[in-house]
């Protein structure tokens, strides 16, 4: 029942991203809200359910995307297993490790759409999609990082309330 | 009496109303100033209250003006829409609103808010009043995604209206639109208008698209290539236009594939 929050939220972010943040441009890079919404969503120690959140989110932006349903969805699955694995192993600098994943995330999400769409024919320079797209996208995403995070780790609590200690 | 009447006492009556006036005015100005004084907390008060309420009543005003600013562009966006479509009677023109843009920095897609319930279909070009924006690219019950031209994956045949040529246009990642193909022995000039060609069946003919920029020309190459400004602002797309009486014709099983 609980995941059931996973449903606005995805929704919520998504057209968030599509009506407003992809306006928002620093070059020609844009942030990637619901890559960084689920970056820190799978930070969360008690969350459980950042796959299925990924999976969902993925298929969606797929849906809205004019890109191929597989970037987004193989790029924030892949990044639910990046913030997996930061989680055990920088879990004391949570911020740290949200800072971390976003930098890279950003970075594969741009080589999941390079690859994709140099298989499609579309010609990339990779020198303007690196200088143009992709380092303005990480900026920006470093930059809602913190306020995503904070978000999330309300809403985890919300969500998973830690059992009271007598 | 009579000597005050005669006038004989008007120095002395001078020097004593004079006095009179001068120590009146002592008293008043005193008095006003003890009187402003004690009133002031009570008119500081009720001028903050005024002044709040002014200020309630300015932010109020300044919201209605920007909603009128808002109210009056939109007014004139589609007032130059309707004049468009009033110029371009052989088409029929169905308004739609851009509600969003590609979630992906990669492409360069709008989501516009009608879909195949207002009769919409894959392929069919999408307008400003100032020229062609891209295509249709999918479609569901009350949405759209168009592809513009300035997207990387965008190809439209165009035709150079001053060199009488045919050409390529293609967009880029940094949405940037180019033209190649253009034959090398034909004399293109900057400001030459860049128009739809019709050739291949995706758009209609004669929509204008920009103007040309910089012209590159080397020996060496096949062709001439050129960059287009194009004549519609793609950061500030609000209101477009979509061409429902084209039907675009699918080449694609014209096209010769490779022997295996």
């Amino acid at each position: 029942m609980r995941n059931l929050v996973a449903v606005p939220v995805i929704l919520l972010t998504v057209i968030l991203q599509s009506a407003v943040i992809s306006r928002v441009y620093l070059l020609s890079g844009i942030a990637d809200l619901p890559m960084v919404m689920l970056a820190a969503w799978a930070l969360q120690e008690e969350v459980d359910s950042a796959w299925q959140w990924a999976a969902a989110t993925g298929l969606l932006v797929g849906f809205v995307s004019g890109i191929s349903w597989m970037v987004p969805f193989f790029g924030y699955t892949a990044i639910v297993a990046l913030a997996r694995i930061f989680q055990r192993r920088v879990w004391q600098a949570p911020l740290l490790a949200m800072f971390s994943i976003t930098f890279l995330g950003t970075i594969l999400v741009s080589i999941f759409s390079i690859a994709t769409l140099r298989l499609a024919g579309v010609p990339l320079p990779v020198s303007d999609v690196l200088g143009l797209l992709t380092l303005p996208g990480v900026l920006l995403n470093m930059l809602i990082a913190i306020p995503v995070y904070a978000v999330m780790r309300d809403l985890a609590r919300w969500v998973y309330p830690s059992p009271e200690v007598e | 009496m009579a000597l005050a009447l005669g006038g004989y006492f008007s120095s002395a009556s001078n020097v004593f109303t004079g006095s009179l006036v001068n120590v009146q005015t002592w008293f008043s100005d005193r008095f006003v100033a003890l009187q402003a004084f004690l009133t002031a907390p009570r008119d500081i008060a009720s001028l903050r209250q005024r002044n709040a309420e002014l200020e309630g009543e300015v932010a109020e005003l300044q919201s209605q003006v920007i909603q009128l600013q808002q109210q009056v562009g939109q007014t004139q966006l589609l007032a130059a829409l309707v004049d468009f479509e009033q110029a371009n009677p052989e088409n029929r023109y169905q308004p739609a609103s851009v509600i969003g843009l590609d979630p992906s920095p990669f492409l360069h897609y709008v989501i516009i808010n009608i879909g195949s319930n207002d009769g919409i279909l894959r392929g069919m070009p999408v307008v400003t009043n100032q020229g062609l924006i891209g295509r249709i690219d999918a479609v569901i019950a009350d949405a759209a995604r168009v592809q513009l031209i300035t997207d990387p994956a965008s190809r439209v045949n165009v035709r150079l209206q001053n060199a009488e040529t045919e050409a390529s246009l293609v967009g880029s990642v940094t949405g940037d639109l180019a033209l190649q193909f253009i034959p090398q022995d034909i004399d293109v000039q900057e400001g030459d208008l860049v128009l739809t060609s019709g050739l291949g069946g995706g758009y209609p003919p004669d929509l204008i698209i920009g103007q040309v920029g910089s012209v590159r020309s080397r020996d060496f190459d096949l062709f001439q290539q050129a960059t287009v400004q194009p004549v519609v602002d793609f950061n500030r797309l609000e209101i477009v236009l979509v061409i429902v009486n084209f039907k675009p014709v699918d080449i694609s099983p014209l096209e010769p594939t490779p022997a295996p």
